[in-house]
Protein backbone atom coordinates (compact mmCIF):
# COMPACT_ATOMS: atom_id res chain seq x y z
CA UNK A 1 0.00 0.00 0.00
CA UNK A 2 1.59 3.51 -1.10
CA UNK A 3 1.47 5.62 2.42
CA UNK A 4 3.06 8.39 0.42
CA UNK A 5 0.13 11.08 0.09
CA UNK A 6 -0.25 13.21 -2.76
CA UNK A 7 -0.98 16.17 -2.24
CA UNK A 8 -1.27 19.05 -5.26
CA UNK A 9 0.66 21.92 -4.13
CA UNK A 10 -1.01 24.41 -6.05
CA UNK A 11 -4.39 23.55 -4.99
CA UNK A 12 -3.39 24.85 -1.15
CA UNK A 13 -4.80 28.52 -0.09
CA UNK A 14 -2.02 30.53 1.27
CA UNK A 15 -3.86 33.39 1.50
CA UNK A 16 -4.53 36.09 4.64
CA UNK A 17 -6.41 34.84 6.79
CA UNK A 18 -8.52 37.38 9.10
CA UNK A 19 -8.59 36.50 13.12
CA UNK A 20 -11.23 38.12 15.09
CA UNK A 21 -10.15 38.36 18.73
CA UNK A 22 -12.84 40.51 21.27
CA UNK A 23 -15.15 42.25 21.57
CA UNK A 24 -15.90 39.66 24.55
CA UNK A 25 -12.37 38.54 25.37
CA UNK A 26 -10.87 37.83 28.52
CA UNK A 27 -7.25 39.56 27.46
CA UNK A 28 -8.51 42.67 25.72
CA UNK A 29 -9.02 44.69 29.11
CA UNK A 30 -13.14 45.45 28.35
CA UNK A 31 -14.24 45.68 25.42
CA UNK A 32 -12.03 45.85 22.49
CA UNK A 33 -12.30 44.01 19.17
CA UNK A 34 -9.13 43.34 17.24
CA UNK A 35 -9.06 42.36 13.63
CA UNK A 36 -5.91 40.60 13.01
CA UNK A 37 -4.60 39.83 9.50
CA UNK A 38 -2.60 36.57 9.90
CA UNK A 39 -0.03 34.51 7.62
CA UNK A 40 -0.33 31.50 9.41
CA UNK A 41 1.17 32.06 13.06
CA UNK A 42 2.88 35.21 12.04
CA UNK A 43 0.70 38.84 12.28
CA UNK A 44 0.86 41.05 9.34
CA UNK A 45 -2.15 43.68 9.90
CA UNK A 46 -4.22 44.76 12.97
CA UNK A 47 -7.03 46.62 13.29
CA UNK A 48 -8.28 47.96 16.56
CA UNK A 49 -12.28 48.21 16.26
CA UNK A 50 -13.07 50.59 19.72
CA UNK A 51 -15.97 52.39 20.07
CA UNK A 52 -18.05 49.61 22.55
CA UNK A 53 -17.90 51.23 25.44
CA UNK A 54 -18.99 54.90 24.15
CA UNK A 55 -20.98 56.52 26.42
CA UNK A 56 -20.86 60.35 24.93
CA UNK A 57 -19.40 61.80 27.42
CA UNK A 58 -18.61 64.93 25.72
CA UNK A 59 -21.76 65.46 24.49
CA UNK A 60 -23.28 64.97 28.09
CA UNK A 61 -20.71 67.47 28.96
CA UNK A 62 -22.14 70.39 26.93
CA UNK A 63 -25.24 69.99 28.88
CA UNK A 64 -23.84 70.06 32.68
CA UNK A 65 -22.36 72.43 34.67
CA UNK A 66 -18.52 72.56 35.32
CA UNK A 67 -19.07 70.93 38.93
CA UNK A 68 -21.83 68.37 37.67
CA UNK A 69 -19.03 67.06 34.74
CA UNK A 70 -17.01 65.62 38.38
CA UNK A 71 -18.41 61.91 38.70
CA UNK A 72 -18.60 61.39 34.85
CA UNK A 73 -14.58 61.85 34.42
CA UNK A 74 -14.51 59.12 37.18
CA UNK A 75 -16.13 56.79 34.29
CA UNK A 76 -13.83 57.23 32.16
CA UNK A 77 -10.84 56.02 33.64
CA UNK A 78 -12.50 53.64 36.30
CA UNK A 79 -9.19 52.21 37.49
CA UNK A 80 -7.22 55.79 38.40
CA UNK A 81 -10.45 57.66 38.91
CA UNK A 82 -8.39 60.30 41.31
CA UNK A 83 -5.91 61.23 38.38
CA UNK A 84 -9.32 61.99 35.95
CA UNK A 85 -10.82 64.24 38.47
CA UNK A 86 -7.37 65.98 38.91
CA UNK A 87 -6.80 66.98 35.08
CA UNK A 88 -9.97 67.95 34.96
CA UNK A 89 -9.97 70.24 38.38
CA UNK A 90 -6.39 71.72 37.18
CA UNK A 91 -7.82 72.33 33.47
CA UNK A 92 -10.49 74.24 35.26
CA UNK A 93 -8.16 76.30 38.28
CA UNK A 94 -5.92 77.18 35.30
CA UNK A 95 -8.93 78.62 33.29
CA UNK A 96 -10.05 80.11 36.42
CA UNK A 97 -6.67 81.63 37.82
CA UNK A 98 -7.28 79.74 41.04
CA UNK A 99 -4.71 79.31 44.06
CA UNK A 100 -5.08 76.62 46.03
CA UNK A 101 -4.25 76.21 49.40
CA UNK A 102 -1.02 74.50 49.99
CA UNK A 103 -3.08 71.50 52.02
CA UNK A 104 -4.89 70.85 49.26
CA UNK A 105 -2.42 70.52 46.80
CA UNK A 106 -0.57 67.93 49.30
CA UNK A 107 -3.36 65.36 49.75
CA UNK A 108 -4.20 65.72 45.72
CA UNK A 109 -0.70 64.44 45.31
CA UNK A 110 -0.76 61.68 48.28
CA UNK A 111 -4.23 60.55 46.86
CA UNK A 112 -2.61 60.41 42.92
CA UNK A 113 0.04 58.54 44.30
CA UNK A 114 -1.96 56.07 46.09
CA UNK A 115 -4.18 55.84 42.68
CA UNK A 116 -0.71 55.56 40.81
CA UNK A 117 -0.15 52.48 42.92
CA UNK A 118 -3.10 51.40 42.84
CA UNK A 119 -3.54 51.36 39.02
CA UNK A 120 0.12 50.17 37.86
CA UNK A 121 -0.89 46.78 40.79
CA UNK A 122 -3.83 46.58 37.73
CA UNK A 123 -1.84 46.55 35.04
CA UNK A 124 1.29 44.55 35.63
CA UNK A 125 -1.43 42.03 37.63
CA UNK A 126 -3.73 41.93 34.38
CA UNK A 127 -0.33 41.68 32.34
CA UNK A 128 1.04 38.67 34.52
CA UNK A 129 -2.25 36.78 34.03
CA UNK A 130 -2.59 37.50 30.16
CA UNK A 131 0.28 35.21 29.81
CA UNK A 132 -0.34 32.90 32.15
CA UNK A 133 1.50 34.04 35.62
CA UNK A 134 -1.98 34.08 37.93
CA UNK A 135 -0.76 33.75 41.30
CA UNK A 136 1.13 37.35 40.86
CA UNK A 137 -2.58 38.55 40.08
CA UNK A 138 -3.84 37.68 43.48
CA UNK A 139 -0.93 39.35 45.38
CA UNK A 140 -1.65 42.32 43.29
CA UNK A 141 -4.86 42.79 43.48
CA UNK A 142 -4.40 41.91 47.12
CA UNK A 143 -2.76 44.84 48.37
CA UNK A 144 -4.74 47.24 45.70
CA UNK A 145 -7.70 45.90 47.86
CA UNK A 146 -5.60 48.05 50.95
CA UNK A 147 -5.33 51.55 48.59
CA UNK A 148 -9.10 51.03 48.04
CA UNK A 149 -9.69 50.20 51.81
CA UNK A 150 -7.64 53.73 52.51
CA UNK A 151 -10.18 55.35 50.04
CA UNK A 152 -12.48 54.40 51.37
CA UNK A 153 -11.80 55.55 54.27
CA UNK A 154 -10.82 58.85 52.79
CA UNK A 155 -14.14 59.32 51.10
CA UNK A 156 -16.53 56.87 50.76
CA UNK A 157 -16.06 55.14 47.45
CA UNK A 158 -13.91 52.46 46.62
CA UNK A 159 -13.50 53.63 42.73
CA UNK A 160 -15.53 56.30 41.49
CA UNK A 161 -14.45 58.35 43.94
CA UNK A 162 -15.44 62.03 43.06
CA UNK A 163 -13.24 63.29 45.56
CA UNK A 164 -10.59 66.16 44.20
CA UNK A 165 -13.32 69.13 43.16
CA UNK A 166 -12.62 72.59 41.58
CA UNK A 167 -10.54 74.71 43.78
CA UNK A 168 -10.33 72.03 46.42
CA UNK A 169 -11.17 68.38 47.53
CA UNK A 170 -14.82 66.88 48.73
CA UNK A 171 -13.35 65.91 52.82
CA UNK A 172 -10.16 66.78 54.62
CA UNK A 173 -8.23 63.96 55.43
CA UNK A 174 -9.57 61.72 58.38
CA UNK A 175 -8.19 61.39 61.51
CA UNK A 176 -6.26 58.65 61.39
CA UNK A 177 -5.68 58.82 57.55
CA UNK A 178 -2.04 59.63 57.59
CA UNK A 179 -1.27 56.93 59.96
CA UNK A 180 -3.01 54.45 58.22
CA UNK A 181 -0.98 55.47 54.99
CA UNK A 182 1.90 55.05 56.74
CA UNK A 183 1.12 51.61 57.68
CA UNK A 184 0.02 50.49 54.34
CA UNK A 185 3.49 51.87 52.71
CA UNK A 186 5.34 49.99 55.75
CA UNK A 187 3.40 46.83 55.04
CA UNK A 188 3.92 47.43 51.03
CA UNK A 189 7.40 48.24 50.64
CA UNK A 190 9.07 44.78 51.00
CA UNK A 191 5.85 43.26 49.09
CA UNK A 192 7.51 44.74 45.72
CA UNK A 193 10.90 42.73 46.17
CA UNK A 194 8.49 40.08 46.80
CA UNK A 195 7.01 41.04 43.03
CA UNK A 196 10.37 40.85 41.40
CA UNK A 197 11.10 37.52 42.81
CA UNK A 198 7.42 35.79 41.73
CA UNK A 199 7.41 38.12 38.23
CA UNK A 200 9.60 40.46 37.62
CA UNK A 201 12.85 38.28 37.53
CA UNK A 202 10.97 35.05 36.51
CA UNK A 203 13.06 33.29 33.25
CA UNK A 204 9.33 32.46 32.04
CA UNK A 205 8.15 35.74 32.24
CA UNK A 206 11.20 37.13 30.91
CA UNK A 207 11.24 34.95 27.99
CA UNK A 208 8.11 35.62 26.90
CA UNK A 209 8.12 39.81 27.11
CA UNK A 210 11.97 40.71 26.82
CA UNK A 211 12.91 41.70 23.10
CA UNK A 212 9.04 41.20 21.76
CA UNK A 213 6.94 44.26 20.45
CA UNK A 214 9.88 46.70 20.64
CA UNK A 215 8.41 50.38 20.24
CA UNK A 216 11.23 52.68 18.77
CA UNK A 217 11.22 56.06 20.54
CA UNK A 218 10.77 58.00 17.56
CA UNK A 219 7.52 56.34 16.72
CA UNK A 220 6.65 56.32 20.07
CA UNK A 221 6.27 60.34 19.90
CA UNK A 222 5.04 60.28 16.46
CA UNK A 223 1.96 58.10 17.61
CA UNK A 224 1.55 60.22 20.71
CA UNK A 225 2.26 57.80 23.20
CA UNK A 226 2.43 59.07 26.16
CA UNK A 227 3.32 57.74 30.15
CA UNK A 228 4.78 54.36 30.86
CA UNK A 229 4.28 52.96 27.34
CA UNK A 230 6.98 55.75 26.10
CA UNK A 231 8.92 56.25 29.17
CA UNK A 232 9.80 51.91 28.30
CA UNK A 233 11.14 52.88 25.10
CA UNK A 234 13.84 55.14 27.09
CA UNK A 235 12.54 58.53 26.48
CA UNK A 236 12.55 60.33 29.88
CA UNK A 237 9.45 62.31 29.70
CA UNK A 238 7.14 62.73 32.21
CA UNK A 239 4.86 65.88 32.87
CA UNK A 240 5.10 66.14 36.56
CA UNK A 241 9.12 66.78 35.70
CA UNK A 242 8.71 68.55 32.13
CA UNK A 243 5.21 70.26 32.62
CA UNK A 244 5.00 70.67 36.29
CA UNK A 245 1.72 71.36 38.17
CA UNK A 246 0.85 70.84 42.42
CA UNK A 247 3.54 70.98 44.66
CA UNK A 248 5.26 68.13 42.34
CA UNK A 249 8.68 70.69 41.92
CA UNK A 250 9.13 70.62 45.85
CA UNK A 251 9.49 66.99 45.95
CA UNK A 252 12.67 64.44 45.20
CA UNK A 253 11.80 61.29 42.60
CA UNK A 254 13.34 60.31 39.74
CA UNK A 255 11.81 59.37 36.19
CA UNK A 256 12.44 55.68 35.61
CA UNK A 257 13.18 54.68 32.02
CA UNK A 258 13.69 51.18 29.83
CA UNK A 259 17.46 50.29 29.49
CA UNK A 260 16.79 47.58 27.59
CA UNK A 261 17.87 45.50 30.70
CA UNK A 262 16.83 42.21 29.63
CA UNK A 263 16.71 42.26 25.69
CA UNK A 264 16.21 45.46 23.42
CA UNK A 265 14.58 49.04 24.88
CA UNK A 266 11.38 49.49 24.55
CA UNK A 267 9.82 45.54 24.37
CA UNK A 268 7.11 44.56 26.78
CA UNK A 269 9.79 44.03 29.62
CA UNK A 270 10.78 47.47 29.60
CA UNK A 271 7.46 48.88 29.54
CA UNK A 272 6.19 46.23 32.69
CA UNK A 273 9.46 47.20 34.50
CA UNK A 274 9.38 50.88 34.17
CA UNK A 275 5.45 50.46 35.76
CA UNK A 276 7.11 48.49 38.95
CA UNK A 277 9.94 50.92 39.75
CA UNK A 278 7.43 54.07 39.27
CA UNK A 279 5.29 52.09 42.09
CA UNK A 280 8.66 52.57 44.15
CA UNK A 281 9.03 56.02 43.37
CA UNK A 282 5.33 57.17 44.17
CA UNK A 283 6.11 55.19 47.69
CA UNK A 284 8.88 57.70 47.80
CA UNK A 285 7.30 60.90 46.97
CA UNK A 286 4.30 59.88 49.45
CA UNK A 287 6.65 59.56 52.21
CA UNK A 288 7.89 62.95 51.69
CA UNK A 289 4.46 64.18 50.96
CA UNK A 290 2.99 62.69 54.50
CA UNK A 291 5.83 64.69 56.18
CA UNK A 292 5.85 68.01 54.47
CA UNK A 293 1.61 68.36 54.95
CA UNK A 294 0.68 71.45 55.85
CA UNK A 295 -2.58 72.53 57.87
CA UNK A 296 -5.05 74.76 56.37
CA UNK A 297 -8.92 74.89 55.44
CA UNK A 298 -9.37 72.16 51.84
CA UNK A 299 -12.74 73.81 51.12
CA UNK A 300 -11.38 77.27 50.83
CA UNK A 301 -10.70 78.34 47.43
CA UNK A 302 -13.65 76.10 46.41
CA UNK A 303 -15.58 78.70 44.11
CA UNK A 304 -19.83 79.22 44.73
CA UNK A 305 -19.77 78.97 41.06
CA UNK A 306 -17.89 77.65 38.66
CA UNK A 307 -18.29 80.01 35.47
CA UNK A 308 -14.58 80.60 33.81
CA UNK A 309 -14.18 83.72 31.92
CA UNK A 310 -14.44 83.74 28.15
CA UNK A 311 -11.75 81.48 26.81
CA UNK A 312 -10.05 78.17 26.19
CA UNK A 313 -7.20 76.08 27.70
CA UNK A 314 -5.15 72.74 26.80
CA UNK A 315 -4.34 71.69 29.92
CA UNK A 316 -2.48 68.34 30.59
CA UNK A 317 -2.00 65.58 33.73
CA UNK A 318 0.59 62.99 33.63
CA UNK A 319 -1.88 60.20 34.72
CA UNK A 320 -0.89 56.26 35.40
CA UNK A 321 -1.77 56.06 31.66
CA UNK A 322 0.13 59.24 30.25
CA UNK A 323 -0.92 62.29 29.28
CA UNK A 324 -4.32 63.43 29.98
CA UNK A 325 -5.67 66.68 28.04
CA UNK A 326 -8.35 68.61 28.95
CA UNK A 327 -9.44 71.23 26.16
CA UNK A 328 -12.28 73.69 27.43
CA UNK A 329 -14.14 76.09 25.55
CA UNK A 330 -15.93 78.41 27.71
CA UNK A 331 -17.97 81.68 26.48
CA UNK A 332 -18.62 82.57 30.30
CA UNK A 333 -21.49 80.74 30.88
CA UNK A 334 -22.43 77.52 33.81
CA UNK A 335 -21.58 74.91 31.09
CA UNK A 336 -18.89 74.50 28.95
CA UNK A 337 -19.15 74.92 25.05
CA UNK A 338 -16.93 72.21 24.28
CA UNK A 339 -14.83 69.80 26.09
CA UNK A 340 -12.48 67.67 24.44
CA UNK A 341 -10.31 64.71 26.33
CA UNK A 342 -7.40 64.22 25.24
CA UNK A 343 -7.55 60.15 26.16
CA UNK A 344 -3.75 58.69 27.42
CA UNK A 345 -4.63 55.25 26.18
CA UNK A 346 -6.23 56.48 22.92
CA UNK A 347 -3.32 57.05 21.47
CA UNK A 348 -1.26 53.96 22.85
CA UNK A 349 -3.57 51.49 21.80
CA UNK A 350 -3.25 53.54 17.88
CA UNK A 351 0.33 52.63 18.06
CA UNK A 352 -0.26 48.85 18.22
CA UNK A 353 -1.35 48.07 14.70
CA UNK A 354 2.74 49.48 14.24
CA UNK A 355 4.55 47.94 16.94
CA UNK A 356 2.46 44.21 16.52
CA UNK A 357 3.80 43.70 13.03
CA UNK A 358 5.63 40.73 12.33
CA UNK A 359 5.19 38.93 15.76
CA UNK A 360 3.38 35.58 16.47
CA UNK A 361 -0.54 35.74 17.71
CA UNK A 362 0.42 34.69 21.15
CA UNK A 363 2.83 37.96 21.65
CA UNK A 364 -0.05 40.09 20.54
CA UNK A 365 -1.43 39.41 24.01
CA UNK A 366 1.92 39.99 26.07
CA UNK A 367 1.89 43.39 23.47
CA UNK A 368 -1.65 44.41 24.46
CA UNK A 369 -0.91 43.80 28.10
CA UNK A 370 2.09 45.71 28.42
CA UNK A 371 0.42 48.93 26.48
CA UNK A 372 -2.37 49.14 29.62
CA UNK A 373 -5.22 50.12 27.98
CA UNK A 374 -8.51 50.57 29.87
CA UNK A 375 -11.30 51.18 27.46
CA UNK A 376 -13.70 53.24 29.54
CA UNK A 377 -11.30 56.38 28.36
CA UNK A 378 -10.64 55.66 24.85
CA UNK A 379 -14.00 55.28 23.90
CA UNK A 380 -15.33 57.89 26.24
CA UNK B 1 10.63 79.62 22.65
CA UNK B 2 8.10 82.12 23.54
CA UNK B 3 5.01 82.50 21.06
CA UNK B 4 6.80 85.90 19.43
CA UNK B 5 9.98 83.55 18.13
CA UNK B 6 7.94 81.15 16.81
CA UNK B 7 5.59 83.81 15.06
CA UNK B 8 8.83 85.32 13.95
CA UNK B 9 9.90 81.74 12.43
CA UNK B 10 6.45 81.14 11.22
CA UNK B 11 6.66 84.62 9.55
CA UNK B 12 9.98 84.02 7.41
CA UNK B 13 8.92 80.19 6.96
CA UNK B 14 5.59 80.58 5.75
CA UNK B 15 4.48 84.58 5.73
CA UNK B 16 0.85 85.08 4.62
CA UNK B 17 -0.26 81.93 5.30
CA UNK B 18 -1.55 81.95 9.09
CA UNK B 19 -2.64 85.09 11.19
CA UNK B 20 -1.70 85.20 14.39
CA UNK B 21 -3.62 85.84 17.94
CA UNK B 22 -1.17 87.03 20.44
CA UNK B 23 -2.74 86.97 23.16
CA UNK B 24 -4.44 84.07 22.88
CA UNK B 25 -0.95 82.34 21.65
CA UNK B 26 -2.68 80.67 18.49
CA UNK B 27 -2.28 80.98 14.84
CA UNK B 28 -5.03 80.57 12.65
CA UNK B 29 -4.76 78.86 9.18
CA UNK B 30 -6.96 78.80 6.26
CA UNK B 31 -7.92 74.66 4.72
CA UNK B 32 -5.91 75.74 1.66
CA UNK B 33 -2.79 76.90 3.34
CA UNK B 34 -2.89 73.93 6.18
CA UNK B 35 -0.77 71.54 4.59
CA UNK B 36 2.06 73.97 3.85
CA UNK B 37 2.32 75.22 7.30
CA UNK B 38 1.75 71.71 9.05
CA UNK B 39 4.97 70.37 6.97
CA UNK B 40 7.28 73.74 8.24
CA UNK B 41 5.97 73.15 11.96
CA UNK B 42 7.33 69.43 11.88
CA UNK B 43 9.99 69.95 9.45
CA UNK B 44 11.35 73.42 10.61
CA UNK B 45 15.00 73.19 12.79
CA UNK B 46 13.83 75.85 14.98
CA UNK B 47 10.47 74.63 15.79
CA UNK B 48 10.33 70.73 15.65
CA UNK B 49 6.95 69.92 17.07
CA UNK B 50 7.51 66.90 17.10
CA UNK B 51 4.44 65.73 19.43
CA UNK B 52 0.70 66.25 18.36
CA UNK B 53 -0.75 66.20 21.80
CA UNK B 54 -4.34 67.13 21.14
CA UNK B 55 -6.32 67.42 18.04
CA UNK B 56 -10.18 68.43 18.43
CA UNK B 57 -13.29 69.50 16.31
CA UNK B 58 -15.37 72.13 17.50
CA UNK B 59 -18.59 73.71 16.58
CA UNK B 60 -19.46 77.15 18.51
CA UNK B 61 -22.33 77.56 17.25
CA UNK B 62 -22.43 81.59 16.54
CA UNK B 63 -21.72 81.06 13.24
CA UNK B 64 -21.65 78.51 10.17
CA UNK B 65 -18.12 77.21 10.82
CA UNK B 66 -17.01 74.19 12.29
CA UNK B 67 -13.29 74.07 13.42
CA UNK B 68 -10.11 71.94 14.77
CA UNK B 69 -8.12 72.95 17.49
CA UNK B 70 -4.20 71.28 17.01
CA UNK B 71 -2.13 71.43 20.11
CA UNK B 72 1.90 71.32 19.19
CA UNK B 73 4.40 70.69 21.33
CA UNK B 74 8.07 70.00 20.67
CA UNK B 75 9.64 67.65 23.35
CA UNK B 76 13.19 69.23 22.11
CA UNK B 77 12.59 72.99 22.89
CA UNK B 78 9.65 72.86 24.99
CA UNK B 79 7.34 74.95 23.88
CA UNK B 80 4.11 74.59 22.42
CA UNK B 81 1.63 76.03 19.88
CA UNK B 82 -2.06 76.29 19.78
CA UNK B 83 -3.34 75.84 15.50
CA UNK B 84 -6.97 76.73 14.44
CA UNK B 85 -8.41 76.01 11.30
CA UNK B 86 -12.22 76.85 10.18
CA UNK B 87 -14.12 75.53 8.05
CA UNK B 88 -17.73 75.98 6.44
CA UNK B 89 -20.41 74.10 7.82
CA UNK B 90 -22.08 73.56 4.55
CA UNK B 91 -18.84 71.53 2.75
CA UNK B 92 -16.41 70.87 5.69
CA UNK B 93 -13.05 70.16 4.29
CA UNK B 94 -9.32 70.39 6.17
CA UNK B 95 -6.63 68.20 4.13
CA UNK B 96 -5.40 65.42 6.87
CA UNK B 97 -2.02 65.73 8.47
CA UNK B 98 -2.29 61.94 9.44
CA UNK B 99 1.06 61.36 6.91
CA UNK B 100 2.84 63.98 9.10
CA UNK B 101 2.12 62.93 12.85
CA UNK B 102 0.34 59.31 13.17
CA UNK B 103 -1.43 60.67 16.48
CA UNK B 104 -3.91 62.86 13.60
CA UNK B 105 -5.08 59.43 12.25
CA UNK B 106 -7.29 58.00 15.08
CA UNK B 107 -7.82 61.70 16.01
CA UNK B 108 -9.01 62.98 12.76
CA UNK B 109 -11.42 59.82 12.42
CA UNK B 110 -13.03 60.76 15.91
CA UNK B 111 -13.39 64.40 14.24
CA UNK B 112 -15.19 63.11 11.19
CA UNK B 113 -16.88 61.01 13.61
CA UNK B 114 -18.61 63.61 16.11
CA UNK B 115 -18.36 66.49 13.77
CA UNK B 116 -18.54 65.45 10.00
CA UNK B 117 -15.57 67.56 8.80
CA UNK B 118 -13.65 65.31 5.70
CA UNK B 119 -10.10 64.99 5.87
CA UNK B 120 -8.65 65.02 2.52
CA UNK B 121 -6.22 62.65 1.77
CA UNK B 122 -6.56 60.68 5.43
CA UNK B 123 -5.51 57.12 5.18
CA UNK B 124 -8.70 55.38 6.17
CA UNK B 125 -11.43 57.90 6.93
CA UNK B 126 -14.34 56.16 8.47
CA UNK B 127 -15.91 56.41 12.17
CA UNK B 128 -14.40 55.33 15.19
CA UNK B 129 -16.53 55.38 17.97
CA UNK B 130 -20.13 55.12 16.39
CA UNK B 131 -21.23 52.48 14.70
CA UNK B 132 -20.73 52.87 10.88
CA UNK B 133 -24.46 53.05 9.74
CA UNK B 134 -24.89 55.88 12.45
CA UNK B 135 -26.80 58.89 10.78
CA UNK B 136 -25.56 62.77 11.23
CA UNK B 137 -22.87 63.56 13.66
CA UNK B 138 -24.14 64.17 17.51
CA UNK B 139 -21.39 66.92 18.30
CA UNK B 140 -22.45 69.44 15.95
CA UNK B 141 -24.62 71.83 17.86
CA UNK B 142 -27.46 71.83 14.98
CA UNK B 143 -28.18 67.54 15.95
CA UNK B 144 -31.33 66.40 16.05
CA UNK B 145 -31.69 63.09 17.30
CA UNK B 146 -32.74 60.33 16.00
CA UNK B 147 -36.05 58.97 17.30
CA UNK B 148 -35.03 54.96 16.94
CA UNK B 149 -32.04 52.87 15.73
CA UNK B 150 -32.33 49.38 14.96
CA UNK B 151 -35.92 49.53 16.10
CA UNK B 152 -34.21 50.46 19.61
CA UNK B 153 -35.73 53.98 21.42
CA UNK B 154 -32.98 56.65 21.46
CA UNK B 155 -35.14 59.11 23.04
CA UNK B 156 -35.06 58.16 27.10
CA UNK B 157 -38.73 57.23 27.85
CA UNK B 158 -39.48 58.95 31.32
CA UNK B 159 -43.61 58.34 31.29
CA UNK B 160 -42.75 55.70 34.48
CA UNK B 161 -41.12 58.32 36.53
CA UNK B 162 -42.01 61.44 35.93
Amino acid sequence: MNTKTHIDQSLIKTDEMVLNMGPQHPSTHGVLRLKIHTDGEIVRKIEPIIGYLHRCFEKHCENLGYEQIVPFTDRCDYIASMHMNHGYALALERLMGIELPPRVEYIRVIVGELQRIASHLVALGTFGLDIGAITPFTWMIRDRERVLDLFEYLCGARLLYNYIWVGGVSHDLPEKFIRRTKEFLDYFTPQIDEFDQLLTFNKIFIERTADVGILPPDVAVNYGVTGPSLRGSGVNWDLRKNDSYSVYPDLEFDIPVGTGQMGSVGDCWDRYYVRMLEIRESIRIINQALKAIPAGDVHAAIPKKVRPPKGSVYSRFETARGELGYYIISDGKNIPVRLKMRSPAFCNLSVISEIAEGWMISDIIAILGSLDIVLGEIDR
Amino acid sequence: MEFSQIKKVLDIRCSGLFEAEIDRHTIRVLPENWLTVAKVLKADADLTFDSLMCLSGFDLGDSDMLGIACHFYSMDKGHMLEVIIETPKKNPTIPSIANIWRTADWHEREVYDLYGIIFEGHPDLKRILLPDDWEGHPLRKDYVQAETYHGITIKKDKTYWE
